[in-house]
């Protein structure tokens, strides 16, 4: 059965940027997400011994890794961990088979081979064993790097967007692999990424890393479709971030409302932690607003605007249409929709807004 | 044809392929994966042969070898014979004249190893010594063969350390450079070009060999 992570660490990289994170992972998976450069790879390294922080604390169960107070710094090749690399860092030179069995040198040959083996055949590359990485399809080389990584059991598992490279369908399939493996082990895997798909795919609890900072941490859900961090609600991508003022209170109702800075268009939104007459920016995906052509009534939705057509776009599938209504206003519809309702640059709409699609961000 | 002095020659530039290759690997690690502020003062060490005249470095070393320096009297006090002018003290001469041939190609393929191959595998239980036999050795192979072809080749070249610390014995320090000079200081022209001839051929091929070895680098991945 699988142990807690708990990581404390500080630790200062360059004069401008600086780790500083303070979490516990319990057996599962813990998503890091974030953007290139916001810490998440660092972490990871300091977890794995690579990176020595300047303070702190990481102990897997009752093991101290690394205590920067007593001085305690367990090498890498001591700390039991799985780590696969973000471009997986196979021996180019050993076929993958000798990449598996590398970390079981201690191992007598014949475990060794009957471990690997085993492994290969549950992450389906057990027909490929005796060739190079060069020779191989990049979706089994990274099932090459995770069964490297978990073939020596280790007692957590530390993933440096694996993934990223891969297209969706196979990385659903590595991605259920890896899930059905860790359902019989069940220690703490920490997957980082900057994909939002693979917060959802995979995710039990995910953190959001921002400037070497944590910003936010609950299940994927909390953090991805309730952002209250405007950062987060960015990379969760929440299209329109709106600057307004909060004219309304009606704690009784769960709702407020707030002004759009610059206009008189009201929108309600769900209540916040705001004072009236504070500030407080509104988050809404493109997606989640409805556009007609006529005063749409008879509807639940409590936002229902005037506004006017600046431009169209297409965009794959998507028809971007940006909305002004004192303020731009980003709105995603499907170009068949766009040509049923004729909308073109200039046309006068009005825009329906649930109150529950309108995320006041409140955290710093 | 001096086939002595060539044997000679030959004879040499293979105990110091052999010897840089034993101490140029130790060294090439060191200069890639250390992190000492002095680092940059060995590697202006290491490549001072390069750019010093051979006579300073041989006048150099026939001091320190010579038979009142503290290595010439334990040599004679060893061995009962002076260390200067004898074959012993070429192979010592060329081992330090040849040593940034010895070091730099392998530091170079070194350094070439993508940094996280060492770090996946320290994480995967490998010391220090697994990793350099299993990983980094392995990787650039290419790097040392080229070193120490290019160790051979220079070796069999060289003239004024030789010169200085060898002398001109026949059988014992004449090189095949020397016995060139000599042949064309007694206006023996045609002697003199035949065994030119042969160090001109011998190292046009090692330097093939060399650029042939270093045009596919196996160290960088294509995938990496």
């Amino acid at each position: 059965m699988g142990v807690n992570l708990a990581v404390r660490v500080r630790t200062r990289l360059s004069p401008q940027f600086r780790l500083d994170v303070d979490f516990d992972a319990a057996p599962g998976v813990t998503i890091v997400f974030g953007e290139s450069g916001s810490g998440k790879s660092t972490l990871l390294r300091c977890v794995a011994g690579l990176t020595q922080p300047d303070e702190g604390l990481i102990r897997l169960g009752d093991r101290t890794l690394f205590d920067a107070s007593t001085g305690v710094t367990v090498a890498p090749a001591r700390r039991r961990i799985g780590f696969v690399f973000q471009h997986l860092a196979l021996f180019p030179h050993l076929t993958a088979a000798d990449n598996i069995a590398y970390g079981m040198a201690r191992l007598p040959p014949a475990e060794r081979r009957d471990r690997t083996a085993a492994i290969a055949k549950s992450f389906r590359i057990g027909h490929l064993l005796e060739r190079r990485p060069g020779e191989i399809s990049g979706g089994e080389r990274q099932r090459v790097g995770v069964a490297r990584s978990l073939v020596t059991d280790p007692e957590i598992l530390l993933l440096d967007e694996p993934l990223s490279a891969l297209d969706h369908h196979t990385q659903s399939r590595i991605i259920a692999d890896l899930r059905q493996w860790n359902d019989a082990r069940r220690i703490p895997i920490l997957y980082v990424t900057h994909s939002q798909r693979e917060v959802f795919a995979l995710g039990e609890r995910a953190l959001v890393l921002q400037d070497g900072v944590i910003i936010a941490d609950g299940t994927p859900h909390q953090v991805m479709e309730m952002p209250s961090h405007e950062h987060v609600a960015q990379l969760a991508g929440f299209e329109n971030l709106l600057d307004t003022v909060v004219v309304t209170r009606r704690p009784e109702a769960g709702v407020m409302v707030c002004r759009l800075a610059g206009t008189s268009v009201d929108l309600e939104t769900p209540l916040a932690d705001v004072e009236q007459g504070r500030a407080v920016r509104v988050a809404i995906r493109a997606g989640d607003i409805l556009i007609g052509i006529e005063r749409p009534h008879g509807l639940s939705a409590r936002n229902i605007v005037p506004a006017t057509i600046a431009s169209l776009a297409r965009q794959g599938a998507v028809m971007r249409v940006e909305a002004s209504l004192g303020v731009p206003l980003e709105v995603h519809v499907t170009p068949a929709a766009s040509e049923e309702l004729g909308l073109r640059a200039g046309l006068a709409v009005w825009l329906v807004i649930k109150t529950r699609s309108c995320r006041p961000m409140t955290a710093i | 044809m001096d086939w002595t002095a060539i044997v000679l020659s030959l004879r040499l530039a293979a105990l110091v392929s052999a010897a840089l290759l034993v101490i140029g690997l130790p060294i090439a690690y060191w200069l890639t994966f250390s992190s000492s502020r002095w680092r940059f003062l060995f590697e202006s060490v290491v490549a001072l042969p390069l750019v010093l005249p051979p006579t300073v470095l041989g006048f150099y070393l026939l001091v320190a070898l010579g038979s009142r320096s503290p290595v010439g009297r334990a040599w004679t006090a060893w061995t009962g014979h002076g260390l200067a002018f004898t074959f012993e003290a070429l192979v010592i001469a060329s081992i330090l004249y040849s040593l940034p041939f010895g070091v730099q190609p392998v530091a170079a393929s070194f350094a070439q190893i993508d940094r996280s191959l060492l770090d996946a595998s320290a994480i995967l239980g490998a010391g220090r010594l697994r990793t350099f036999w299993r990983i980094i050795l392995p990787l650039s192979l290419n790097g040392i063969m080229a070193s120490a072809v290019l160790t051979f080749a220079h070796t069999l070249g060289e003239f004024g350390v030789v010169l200085m610390v060898g002398g001109n014995l026949p059988g014992i320090t004449r090189t095949v450079s020397i016995a060139i000079y000599d042949e064309v200081q007694s206006f023996n022209l045609a002697a003199a070009h035949q065994t030119a001839v042969v160090l001109l051929v011998f190292s046009f091929a090692a330097l093939s060999i060399v650029y042939a070895l270093l045009r596919k680098p196996w160290a960088v991945a294509p995938w990496a």
